[in-house]
């Protein structure tokens, strides 16, 4: 059976290093670091003090005041940056048919923010409930789709997808399968997460899974140096339209490439530590690249999950090995994580966005903040340190893994 | 203005995002001022904190206007 082709003709993003896709990518070639003192709230009293927060965020520059009041900070970045992919690919109101556009979103949690603060309230009080009746509307986590559907009158498909740190990729496979299926003919995809409060940067703390490098946080997320001690909170939201490539061709839509495939499958082995052979990893990629038509030595770039953590980075380093073989060694490996820290159930699709940019643009962003090497990674592995290199990219992979033990991985391809 | 009403239509502006003016007397939450189910009960809500008092559910199906909001808090309020 052949499928249908897909292709990405529009891009928005909500990063901590910008708040479009240039910002985005200008930081992301440049090396710069998105982590600072967290100011979304007090968190004097944490073991980790700083994040990559977004930043000069104002909702009511995009919504009017009392629809952003309605709405989850998630929510309020997956509107903005749907808003900016929906206008990137020239789609309006007037040139689409709605029923065959659908909304297909990724978020690890949710409205964390909210819930959290209507608990508090109610823990105020004598306990006589009096929630606020946009609590559950705000937090339940396929708000996102639904708002974006309504924003921009989209009747096809429409739902969430959860599966932790993966969630977005996830996103982007399903609507990858419902494009080839001929189920729309676009689908906006993408995910988002917010949730830099107490509750979430305290369950991550209680965790040990952040850095807690609070004197230096712009160093802190080190993939693979050898004194990482931890992932750096990162929030966000990219969307991106997926769309089917004769669809495009017929509208004289720009393309910037082709989305060749995704694959993924699960460790089995624990709730949060990755298998230690990264056998989820190995077959994850595996997967995708059957579902994509392509073999190992295609691979021209790899962004990781790479989330700074001592296990998770070793684990996927062993599982590229396996998969690529002497390839490995030709590859360009790189964690934009480093960088934008990790943006949880956004982390797929913003880092797919790096992908997209690089076939684009023939720059691999890199992982800084390398001071040590660790001895236990293969130092043979080009894992792109501190600094962009220049090089032809035909094809990138992005990998993301989630707590729960859930892979997900895409494909992405120069478009000819 | 009485007290009560000009803090009922600071609620009332705050909330459903309507210009001041909008807010006379007679002005529906759902039929003038673009009110939906979700926001009239959090209008109520809202009363209810600003004034310390609980209205109970079968008064506050009666209260559909700027004007009935006022008069039963100037009534009830504490």
């Amino acid at each position: 059976m052949e499928f249908k082709r897909i292709v990405v003709t529009g891009m928005g993003a909500l990063t901590p290093l910008g708040n479009t896709v240039d910002d985005y990518w200008n930081g992301l070639i440049n090396g710069v670091s998105g982590a600072a003192p967290i100011t979304l709230f007090d968190a004097s009293k944490f073991r980790t003090r700083f994040a990559c927060e977004v930043k000069h965020f104002d909702p009511t520059q995009f919504l009017d005041k009392k629809e952003a009041r309605k709405v989850d900070r998630f929510t309020q970045f997956a509107l903005v940056a749907s808003d900016q992919a929906v206008k990137d690919a020239g789609l309006t109101k007037e040139n689409i048919n709605p029923d065959r556009i659908g909304v297909v979103l990724g978020s690890g949690i949710g409205g964390l923010i909210t819930f959290q603060h209507e608990v508090m309230d109610f823990a105020k009080g004598d306990g006589t409930p009096r929630f606020n009746p946009f609590f559950i509307p705000k937090m339940i986590l396929d708000i996102a789709a639904g708002q974006i559907s309504m924003r921009h009158n989209l009747r096809g498909p429409n739902y969430s997808v959860v599966s932790a740190c993966a969630s977005s990729t996830n996103a982007m496979i399903d609507a990858i399968n419902l494009i080839r299926l001929g189920k729309a003919d676009i689908i906006v995809t993408g995910g988002s997460e917010a949730v830099i409060s107490e509750a979430g940067v305290g369950g991550f703390n209680a965790m040990k899974a952040m850095s807690e490098r609070n004197d230096d946080p712009t160093t802190a997320s080190r993939p693979y140096d050898k004194d990482r001690d931890g992932f750096v909170m990162g929030e966000g939201a990219g969307v991106l339209i997926f769309e089917e490539l004769e669809h495009a061709k017929k509208r004289g839509a720009r393309i910037y490439c082709e989305v060749i495939g995704g694959g993924a499958t699960a460790d089995a082995h624990h709730i949060t530590a990755p298998h230690p052979e990264g056998l989820g990893a190995k077959n994850v990629m595996i997967e995708a690249m059957k579902d994509a038509h392509i073999r190992p030595e295609d691979v021209d770039y790899i962004n990781t999950h790479g989330t700074s953590t001592p296990l998770g980075d070793i684990a996927e380093t062993k599982a590229i090995l396996e998969v690529f073989g002497a390839h490995a060694y030709e590859l360009n490996i790189s964690s934009t994580k480093s960088m934008t820290g990790h943006c949880l159930g956004a982390a797929g699709v913003i880092e797919a966005i790096a992908c997209i940019k690089s076939v684009i643009h023939n720059i691999v962003p890199p992982t800084i903040n390398h001071f040590t090497d660790d001895p236990e990674l293969d130092p043979k592995l080009n894992f792109t340190f501190n600094k962009a290199q220049e090089r032809t990219i035909n094809v990138a992979l992005s990998n993301t893994f989630g707590f729960g033990g859930h892979n997900a991985c895409v494909i992405v391809k120069k478009y000819s | 203005m009485s007290d009560i009403a000009s803090r009922v239509k600071k609620i009332i502006v705050d909330k459903l995002g309507v210009d001041e003016a909008e807010v006379t007397n007679e002005a529906s939450f759902t039929n003038d001022l673009g009110a939906d189910s979700l926001d009239t009960v959090e209008l109520i809500m809202e009363f209810e904190k600003e004034f310390n008092i609980s209205i109970p559910d079968e008064q506050a199906e009666t209260i559909t206007t700027v004007g009935q909001a006022v008069s039963y808090l100037e009534e009830h309020a504490k």
